[in-house]
């Protein structure tokens, strides 16, 4: 006995909404309503990407290469005049997107594989290991990060590994509490559970049932971390305690030039001199914002109403 | 046992735990430096006789665990011990004790960060609850705009975009904050507007997205649709439904901004040379004097998670599930 | 006097998600008159919460009144600005929610709660209003009427404070209430007391109400006259006894189309699976006492109970996801190692699971083709062509087609979403299922679907099921045996027919006579056993 109506089926039952769409069309819908803070940010990046690329050969002078006046104001030579020994600060300015931007991306790349994989570890296995771990991160976490970098930069002092590894490590706690966080959610799913059940290894669930579901939160993170690396590398710089020189590098060049801007009533460009590495970081730090909180936006699918 | 107060106890003790890990972790620092650090403070002529000497006067001839509890002891009654500096390799020693160098910049630091908290606060959380309630208006995403732009920037963009229309362009504030011990309030107040300005904007765009957010998740719980549902006004929703179930998260945001506060005291007091514990970190860390260092940080991190410790027994003892227990 | 206190005329609703406008009420007319209850039925996305919030003038963040009128007691709510509808709120029209529990803000005490809108608008004074609220609990049978009103929402149950919610609806005795599916997060137990109690303040004071529910029977009692919903707009309306008695739509019928089910006896057969004496706890609680449970080769056991009885305790034993303390496992007459680790890949192909929430059981990142592809290839060490054909061998067993097999789950309707989970079981050719609350989640026509593939498939391929459920007419409908248990024990078991015929258990007594039935009289009628 059946009172279900004639015309039903499972297959026509309502779909939430159907897509049947390849990945590379979904990619370019999801662009084409991109807002145009995020396209602006897009665009940035990529212009960074080309010249920390081909750094070498865009700049029109070499990368410690001196010349006789030092200071010297902005004119057809040196488009932005020279520094306080005398070098092109364009050129300068162009290879810093490759010392300051790359050493900033080794330092979050590293800080990932360091905290992303214990965070994984942690999440999964649920025990002493990640009570050690969290306990660790914990205590790690209640020193602010700049001052801890500071005693260990004063300790093993500055270089651009050091620095890279100081600061990958400190900020290896944060990506390990947000991939341990965003993982515990995922471990408890019941699809991660039918897998065990299944007799699935670790490495399988690791990489096939966590992985591709914790990545969107992660890759938003990266963008975050990034800058903050970013800001803190340059931070450093900028107090001398940083990349060091003759390597040309945003955070020292606002420093090595920071005199200038007392002359911004006699000159308004030797005064902005100071700024152009200061808004160069501060260009892409945005842009790198910008293209987060569209990307948050998106996959969060927060729905905010038009009003 | 009361549970607030059980909680209460439980979290000092944690506070206590970790500030005492953290101090182990601060002096386990002198424990890395290279053998040969002794000839690097006194000079490449020290004789064996005066880095033999230093080297007694640190300690180091004591095991670890008695130079910490020597150390912790000292840093409790107020003695940091004495600084690298001033040191000469033929074994004169005018190095000065570490509390003479911190006091008076500790005081400035602190005159400081309070000026910059006056402000900064009340204006981020007006700033952040007014986004919050007029969501998605007009002001709510200028607002949003702008900060997200200011949290993109360096302090020291902030600090030099200030000194260039402020101090350079038009003449308004000192761009140097060389305060001297005996200035009066006022004095201090106008030398210290620069680097309280900048810390300001820095600190209020924080603050405001994080109270944002804080007040859009709080007026996102049912018992707010409940509430008006039952008529209340938007004035009764904020203060009787909204704002008793506020203090914890906002107590939380304040916190972590006043420790962020710590931090970008270091940056905004270089770039002004102002007198106080960041500058004096930096310059430390630069000639790797390690006591003043060790200080510095002990310093900071206290505050650190004095702060949040704060914070979190706010949201303790606000806690109707705690304050009432079944 | 005028008659009609509520006219809602051609409304129509939309909300706004995926960057779009979508239409949620198309054109609903509805009348209500003074005194009189109306039910508001229909299944997910029929948008009668939508509808229940309109009656009130209110429309969730997100939504909006495109056209129509709502005409209470004469003025138009749709005209009105928010300011001048917050007069109606909580004097003239209340509201109770499904969630007490999240709907009472955590830092005032309930009784301050319950008065606070007629102290507002000075309906009484608050020592009045106090003295009735405490009445008013009384009346709804709250235990401690006088104190209980002084505690915080953290310290009542969940039943306790719906009842609390209702009172606080009452205390500015207004003319209508709307109530949202009030007893949907209750156990039926508790939901029977708070039916109760609803209807009872209703009456008494003849108030009008609006009673939104998914649940036929349970409208039933509660209500004068049912609007059927579906998509956004009527589907029909009755006095209740008419629509009881002759539905005119075949999708009104189909609301309660599980309750006709009925299972074919199945010849009696070995035991595949044997639970004895079985004890277990998480950490250091206690949660299984003692359990034992046969399943017959080829039939279906129901193993029916309340929040908190163990009995999704069992299927994580049976599984070994949660080592048993004390007892053993017996498949097939050979003992199971308790933990999952120490079965060999066999013993976890013969039982498979299917969960009771299909979006959480289904990887979002795979397509349907590597959901049910994986196990084919993990136990029968299909690929390629074999595998594919396979897959789509399965997706005709459970009534779907090759269209399906490059979608993901967000691509699919929940009854899909199901099937392809039953078809990931089946890809392991098991010989057990355990089904945990498979159907709790989903639409009555939907449910009723899914447990006819099931049916077929076991008289199929002789499979056998171990049915974990709190919904007894699911029970009634499928069951071989049944298994009742409370509080981590089995209080009674045998075949359905001993089990649901008197004499009971105590508490089976209870159980089932809490269920609401279809009839307008039960509630009325009802004498429930006292339990000791």
């Amino acid at each position: 006995m059946t009172q279900t109506p004639q015309n039903y089926s499972a297959a026509n039952e309502k779909t939430a909404f159907v897509s049947e769409r390849s990945r590379w069309d979904r990619v370019k819908l999801t662009l084409g309503k991109s807002p145009w803070t995020a396209r602006f940010g897009m665009i940035v990046i990529l212009f960074y990407v080309i010249l920390g690329l081909f750094a070498p050969w865009i700049a029109p002078y070499g990368e410690a290469e001196v010349f006789a006046v030092p200071f010297a104001p902005w004119d057809a030579t040196h488009v932005f005049g020279t520094d306080q020994i005398g070098r092109d600060i364009l050129s300068r300015l162009i290879y810093g997107a490759r010392n300051t931007v790359g050493i900033a991306l080794a330092t979050t790349l590293l800080s990932f594989i360091i905290g992303g994989g214990l965070g994984l570890v942690a999440a999964i296995n649920r025990s002493y290991l990640d009570q050690l771990l969290s306990r660790g991160v914990d205590v790690l976490m209640a020193i602010p990060s700049l001052i801890f970098a500071l005693v260990l930069l004063s300790i093993f002092g500055s270089s651009a590994i050091n620095l890279i590894i100081i600061i990958a490590v400190l900020d290896a706690t944060r990506v390990f509490r947000l991939t341990r966080s965003v993982a515990v959610n995922v471990v408890v799913m019941e699809y991660v559970e039918a897998a065990r059940l299944r007799g699935e290894g670790l490495g399988w669930v690791m990489r096939r049932e966590i992985l591709p579901n914790i990545m969107p939160p992660l890759v938003a993170e990266f963008g975050l971390r990034f800058c903050f690396v970013f800001l803190t590398i340059a931070a450093l710089s900028f107090l001398g305690v940083g990349i060091q020189p003759p390597t040309a590098d945003w955070g020292s060049m606002v420093r090595e030039n920071a005199s200038l801007i007392q002359f911004a009533q006699y000159d308004i460009k030797a005064g902005l001199t100071p700024l152009l590495p200061a808004s160069a970081i501060a260009l892409l730090t945005v842009a790198v914002n910008f293209v987060v909180d569209w990307f948050l936006h998106h996959t969060s699918g927060i729905k905010d109403t038009p009003k | 046992m009361h549970p607030v107060l059980k909680t209460v106890v439980q979290r000092l003790g944690l506070g206590l735990v970790t500030l005492f890990i953290v101090s182990i972790i601060i002096f386990a620092a002198i424990e890395l430096l290279p053998g040969d650090f002794g000839e690097a403070v006194l000079g490449q002529a020290a004789t064996e006789d005066t880095v033999a000497a230093f080297r007694r006067e640190l300690g180091l001839d004591k095991p670890a665990v008695l130079r910490y509890v020597d150390w912790i002891a000292g840093a409790v009654q107020g003695d940091l011990g004495n600084s690298f500096s001033g040191r000469s390799s033929s074994g004169v020693d005018r190095s000065r004790p570490v509390v003479d160098l911190i006091g008076p910049r500790l005081w400035n630091t602190m005159f400081l960060a309070s000026f910059t908290a006056v402000i900064a606060v009340p204006l981020a959380l007006f700033l952040g609850i007014s986004a919050a309630l007029y969501r998605n208006s007009i002001y709510d995403r200028v607002v949003n705009a702008m900060t997200l732009t200011t949290i993109s920037f360096p302090e020291f963009f902030v600090a030099y975009i200030l000194i260039l229309v402020l101090t350079s362009l038009w003449p308004i504030f000192p761009s140097l904050s060389n305060i001297s011990p005996d200035a009066d309030l006022l004095d201090r107040l106008y030398r210290s507007a620069m680097p309280a300005l900048t810390l300001t904007l820095v600190i209020v765009a924080h603050m405001m997205r994080m109270t944002r957010a804080a007040i859009i998740n709080l007026l996102a719980s049912p018992y707010i649709q409940m509430a008006r549902l039952s008529g209340a006004s938007q004035r009764e929703v904020i203060l009787k439904h909204a704002l008793p179930n506020a203090w914890a998260p906002i107590a939380t945001v304040i916190a972590f901004n006043l420790a962020y506060l710590v931090v970008g005291v270091v940056v905004v007091e270089v770039v002004f040379v102002y007198p106080g514990v960041g500058q004096l970190m930096v310059d430390a860390v630069s000639s790797r004097d390690i006591p003043v260092v060790q200080a510095c940080a002990l310093i900071f991190a206290a505050t650190y998670i004095i702060l949040n410790l704060i914070a979190d027994i706010i949201g303790i003892v606000t806690n109707p599930k705690l304050l009432h227990p079944k | 006097m005028n008659d009609i206190l509520l006219d809602i005329k051609g409304l129509k609703i939309q909300g706004w998600s995926d960057e779009k406008w979508h239409p949620i009420i198309k054109g609903v007319d509805l009348t209500l008159r003074r005194g009189q209850v109306m039910g508001l039925i229909g299944e997910s996305g029929a948008g009668k919460s939508t509808l229940g919030l309109a009656a009130m003038g209110f429309t969730q963040p997100g939504c909006q009144i495109t056209d129509g009128s709502i005409v209470f007691d004469g003025v138009d709510l749709a005209k009105l600005s928010d300011a001048e509808k917050r007069k109606y709120w909580g004097n003239r029209m209340t509201y109770v929610a499904q969630s007490a529990a999240a709907s009472f803000n955590p830092a005032h005490r309930l009784i301050d709660q319950t008065v606070a809108s007629t102290v507002r608008f000075g309906i009484s004074s608050e020592a009045e209003a106090k003295a009735d609220a405490r009445t008013l609990y009384g009346a709804l049978n709250l235990p401690h009427a006088d104190t209980i009103g002084d505690r915080y929402p953290h310290q009542v149950s969940g039943g306790q404070l719906q009842r609390v919610m209702t009172a606080m609806a009452m205390s500015p005795r207004p003319d209508l209430i709307i109530f949202d599916e009030p007893t949907t997060a209750l156990d039926v137990t508790t939901q029977v007391e708070v039916l109760r109690a609803m209807r009872k303040i209703v009456e008494e004071f003849n108030t009008a109400a609006i009673y939104i529910t998914h649940d036929l029977a349970v409208v039933a009692q509660m209500a004068d006259v049912i609007k059927v919903l579906r998509y956004g707009q009527e589907v029909e309306e009755a006095d209740t006894r008419t629509m009881l008695a002759a539905p005119k739509e075949d999708y009104t019928k189909s609301l309660w189309s599980v309750r006709a089910l009925q299972k074919e006896e199945r010849p009696k057969q070995d035991n595949i699976l044997s639970v004895k004496n079985v004890s277990a706890s998480y950490g250091k609680v206690p949660v299984l006492h003692n359990v034992s449970i046969d399943v017959p080769r080829g039939s279906t056991v129901s193993v029916v109970g309340e929040s908190g009885s163990g009995k999704s305790t069992v299927a994580r034993v049976i599984t070994g996801l949660l080592p048993q303390r004390d007892g053993v496992v017996e498949y097939q007459g050979m003992s199971l190692p308790a933990k999952l680790n120490d079965r060999n890949k066999d013993q976890k192909k013969r039982i498979q699971m299917i969960y009771q929430m299909a979006d959480t059981a289904m990887n979002p990142r795979q397509t349907v083709r590597e959901i049910i592809g994986r196990p084919l290839e993990f136990y029968l060490g299909l690929t390629g062509r074999a595998k594919e054909e396979r897959v789509r061998e399965l997706l005709s067993m459970i009534e779907l087609d090759d269209r399906f097999i490059d979608r993901l789950p967000s691509e699919l309707s929940g009854g899909q979403k199901q099937r392809i989970c039953i078809a990931r079981a089946l890809a392991a050719e098991p010989e057990l299922i355990i089904c945990d609350e498979v159907t709790s989640a989903l639409d009555q026509i939907v449910q009723e679907g899914i447990l006819k593939l099931l049916m077929r498939l076991q008289t199929e391929l002789n499979l056998s099921y171990l049915f974990i459920t709190h919904d007894i007419s699911t029970v009634r409908a499928i069951s071989d045996h049944v298994v009742v248990m409370q509080l981590g024990r089995v209080v009674e078991q045998g075949t359905k027919d001993a089990v649901f015929q008197p004499p009971h258990d105590p508490y089976t007594d209870l159980l089932l006579s809490s269920v609401p039935e279809m009839d307008p009289d039960w509630l009325t009628n009802l004498k429930l056993p006292e339990l000791t």
